[in-house]
């Protein structure tokens, strides 16, 4: 057996990006943490979350806001995070799927998506999870058909299962 | 550590640093190993699969490229079993690719790592639980040494060796001791089936905790310090070039570093690294790459496939399949000519089939970093192996040099067979001034540059005689071939890749004719999920229902029918192919649907089996179609891969090839037009979303007790078919060509 591999998921002090002195200094908050960008203002949450936080859960697909593997929470709302600047989120909470638990070991849909062994390749799921929690936010008992409102592509079709697990979280969370 | 390779094959035995004990196998050559290791020609090397802390903690490398496929999960299992542990306290790693360097050549120390023919499980299934079951017999040694009595009067469960009197001891406590032993001369014998404990129970994706809290690591996931991210302007005319680049204000968005182009091969020369000329932007970040590849200004020549489309391929297919003459004969039994022409019933019908792309959730790439006489590689990939020729061969480091850390990949699907991209990485990497760089691909450029899979028109005709039983059975098919520049495919004959010799109703009807015929495109080629499977048993089993339908006769029984009594068929060299395991899957779905029962509703039931890989699958679908809109009630799926390894995993394999094969069906094609690709992104190949699939696919998975075969593409072939099937059923509205949903409406 080899040494443990090295992650490269967490963050890793690197110099700022695409620096310019005429960039106002962006505050931001993630994860109910503090950042300062200090880059390009354009620059899509995506490519911030990625490229400077090294929160890399957070996965591109499509760059246009279609598939969904981006999705990360805005104040609670599902946003695709490729085509959302960043100077867009001063002043807003952004959650991504590393943060979603909270203070909790595993939020809900998390552990749901264990139980019902949502995942094949496993890409577009956190897309998925952060899509089903803004879903369970605003409506705590959906329907098939609620269900079907998210619109986050799964290239294995894992789809049979993500209604189940988004159903047992539902459970879960309705009993709390 | 020992290595003699005087010896045929042999087992070897190392005390790591920690203390752990490592066991793993290693073939020389298989023609020089031992028979019961079951090994094929191509294996080589096993390498330590196997880490037993003292603590008894089980740490079980995976060596096998995860792509969904759910590999890092059953591959262990097979070890786990054998080496009769809990499986709840076994801890799965990835394995790094296992490059080794013998007198005999490059090896593997960890065996076939790569992805692709759904074979993982078959090549390791004997080898896997040997690795298991040679560790656990040291375990047991260790403890008789330690017990002074004989080691067969020792048994072992969950972690334990366990001795007559009740003794037990932990694997842990016996690490140390076992490692130092001489590994046994005789294999290990390996369990029964039902003495299994893991293999065939559902087991949960061992990545599942990272996966869902954003942990889990894909290629494109990786960085390293200081890398640049690079991204490439293609470019979009088959085999094309560049006029002229204006690349000014590219070079001025604040973080990029680079600007320069990077040629594709000419027209006639292999497509063996990179796919297609293109204009590379070098960055300190992504969005500075995108944004200055963003700003070029090309002005791009045209290739030799301008006159290139989709409808002039059609077009020529159906001349060559209309003209019938110099085809490749693919195979030929008894005399079909002469029963079709004395048949008392004949039918004809021709399916046309698109280009697909791979369309991968996570796009291709790579994060290399080459040094003067070293190179890292972290990538998404199906044939690390490729890569790491690849690399040798484009930057002169011996292979024992280059480490390759394998990852998730967010989808293969075949895609990732080619290394291309990894190429491509290697020349950017090259001009980097030694940093790493990390290649980036947009959706954009996964649609505009893939490697599709063949486009083509399949004509099938049928002779009855006045009993209704099929005579005579002719399959034509016209396609672009999917050998196609490709330096390993050299030797291979251009029907392989499109047309199946031996797929069913291959040797059950005694007249049979396959013939094909080539169509010229400049479109790259690969293999795509279950590669000729999609189309062929699309065309095959729609045209079984087209013939039940026009004489009358039961869909599923005629199958039956031609099926016969079971027996065993050659398919591709070896009686592999089993007739009544094909009944049963094809019965089981039929049962579970409800295929006898009348539905009076407007819905329509249609269904359809395939057999490819070693397994089985039968589909059975209930659909309605009301005004524009096309409900599927139903979807069943029955499976026969043989000793299912780990339930919910194949469970999962079927659901997704179920709604995979639908997605694909009714709304994917990669068209071309003036020799350039028209899809650009998901709009224009819009998968399934959540609504439109099935609310649940109904697996059901035969329990069967023959060694297992992969599963991770016998669940698309039928899925299609029985769809256009249960379409008829519903509309009396034959689709015959794909995708199929703006088919039916074009139809209706």
């Amino acid at each position: 057996m080899p040494e443990k591999s090295v992650r490269h998921t967490k963050p890793i002090p690197i110099p700022p990006v695409a620096a310019s002195a005429k960039e106002p200094v962006l505050p931001l908050r993630i994860n109910g943490k503090a950042y300062f960008h200090n880059g390009d203002s354009d620059m899509p949450l995506l490519w911030y979350l990625r490229d400077v936080l090294r929160l890399t859960g957070t996965k591109f697909g499509c760059g246009i806001g279609y598939c969904g593997a981006c999705t990360v929470l805005v104040d609670g709302k599902a946003q695709r995070a490729c085509i959302t600047p960043v100077k867009a989120l001063s002043g807003h909470e952004v959650t991504t799927i590393e943060g979603l638990a909270g203070n909790a070991d595993l939020h809900p849909l998390q552990q749901a998506w264990i139980e019902e062994d949502v995942a094949q390749c496993g890409y577009c799921q956190a897309g998925q999870i952060m899509a089903a929690a803004d879903l369970l936010r605003s409506n705590p008992h959906p329907s098939d058909e609620d269900i079907g409102k998210i619109a986050n592509l799964c290239r294995c079709g894992t789809y049979p299962r993500i209604r189940l697990a988004i159903k047992r979280a539902a459970d879960v969370m309705a009993k709390k | 550590m020992s290595i003699d390779l005087s010896r045929r094959k042999f087992l070897y035995v190392a005390a790591a640093a920690s203390g752990a004990l490592l066991v793993g196998w290693r073939v020389v050559r298989a023609q020089q190993a031992l028979p019961y290791l079951g090994a094929r020609e191509e294996a080589q090397a096993l390498g330590p699969f196997i880490r037993i802390e003292k603590d008894g903690d089980v740490i079980i490398g995976a060596r096998a490229t995860e792509i969904g496929q759910g590999v890092k999960t059953s591959l262990p299992m097979l070890i786990a079993e054998e080496l009769d542990v809990d499986w709840s306290r076994v801890r799965v790693e990835q394995l790094p690719y296992g490059y080794i360097d013998t007198e005999k050549g490059p090896s593997n120390k960890y065996g076939d790592q790569g992805a692709g023919g759904s074979d993982n499980i078959p090549s390791a299934w004997t080898e896997l639980r040997q690795a298991g079951a040679t560790a656990r017999a040291l375990l047991v040694q260790a403890a008789a040494t330690k017990w002074d009595v004989s080691a067969d009067r020792l048994h072992t469960a969950a972690g334990f060796v366990i001795a007559p009197d009740g003794r037990k001891l932990g694997y842990g406590e016996l690490v140390e001791a076992a490692a130092a032993l001489d590994p046994p001369k005789e294999p290990a014998p390996l369990k029964k089936s039902e003495q299994f404990t893991i293999i065939g129970k559902p087991a949960k994706t061992v990545d599942a905790r990272d996966i869902v809290t954003g942990g889990a690591q894909f290629g494109v996931d990786a960085y390293l310090a200081d890398a640049l991210i690079a991204v490439i302007l293609r470019c979009p005319h088959l085999d094309g070039g560049i006029e002229s680049i204006d690349d000014a204000e590219a070079r001025k968005v604040p973080g990029v570093k680079d600007v320069f182009v990077m040629p594709g091969p000419k027209p006639d020369e292999p497509i063996d690294g990179v796919l297609a000329t293109g204009i590379v932007v070098l960055a300190e970040n992504t969005w500075a790459a995108l944004k200055g590849r963003e700003k070029l200004k090309v002005a791009w020549k045209a290739g030799p496939w301008e006159a290139e489309s989709t409808a002039a391929l059609a077009t020529k297919a159906n001349e060559l399949l209309d003209k019938n003459t110099d085809g490749i004969k693919v195979r030929k039994d008894g005399d079909f000519a002469k029963l079709y022409k004395s048949a008392v019933m004949k039918l004809e019908a021709r399916y046309e089939m698109p280009f697909l792309a791979h369309a991968t959730m996570e796009p291709p790439g790579a994060l290399i970093h080459i040094e003067k006489d070293k190179a890292l590689l972290i990538a998404s990939m199906q044939q690390p192996g490729g890569a790491s020729q690849m690399i040798s061969t484009l930057t002169g480091i011996p292979r024992k040099d280059i480490e390759i850390r394998l990852t998730r990949s967010g989808g293969g699907f075949g895609r990732r067979l080619k290394n291309d991209f990894v190429a491509e990485a290697v020349l950017i990497a090259q001009k980097a001034n030694g940093k790493p760089v990390k290649l980036l691909w947009t959706r954009d450029d996964d649609l505009q540059h893939d490697f599709y899979r063949p486009f083509g028109v399949h004509a099938l005709s049928a002779g009855l005689d006045k009993k209704k039983n099929v005579v005579a059975w002719s399959h034509r098919c016209a396609a672009t071939p999917r050998p196609y520049r490709d330096s390993g495919m050299k030797t291979t004959p251009a029907y392989v890749g499109c047309i199946e010799p031996d797929d069913f109703p291959a040797g059950l009807v005694a007249n049979l004719d396959k013939t094909f015929f080539p169509v010229a495109s400049g479109m790259p080629r690969g293999w795509w999920r279950g590669p000729i499977h999609t189309f062929h048993a699309f065309a095959v089993q729609s045209f079984i229902d087209e013939i039940a339908i026009a004489t009358k006769q039961d869909a599923v029984q005629l199958r039956l029918n031609l099926l016969g009594e079971p027996r065993k068929l050659k398919y591709e060299g070896s009686d592999s192919f089993d007739t009544g395991r094909l009944a049963g899957v094809l019965q089981l779905a039929a049962d579970k649907i409800g295929w006898k029962d009348k539905r009076n509703d407007g819905h329509g039931l249609g269904i359809a089996c395939h057999f490819t890989f070693g397994g089985y699958a039968a589909h059975a679908f209930e659909v309605s179609v009301e005004g524009k809109e096309l409900r599927i009630h139903r979807a069943v799926c029955a499976v026969d891969v043989g000793l299912p390894v780990n339930p919910l995993g194949l469970e999962a394999q079927m659901m997704g090839g179920t709604i995979d094969g639908i997605s694909t069906a009714l709304n994917l094609a990669i068209t071309v037009k003036d020799g350039q690709v028209q899809q650009r992104n998901f709009p224009d190949y819009p998968l399934l979303r959540m609504a439109q699939a099935p609310q649940s696919v109904e697996v059901h998975i035969v329990q069967s007790g023959e060694a297992p075969s992969g599963a991770g593409e016998i669940g698309i072939p039928s899925a299609a078919p029985a769809l256009a099937n249960a379409i008829y059923a519903a509309t009396t509205v034959r689709v015959r060509k794909l995708p199929m949903l703006a088919e039916l409406m074009r139809l209706l």
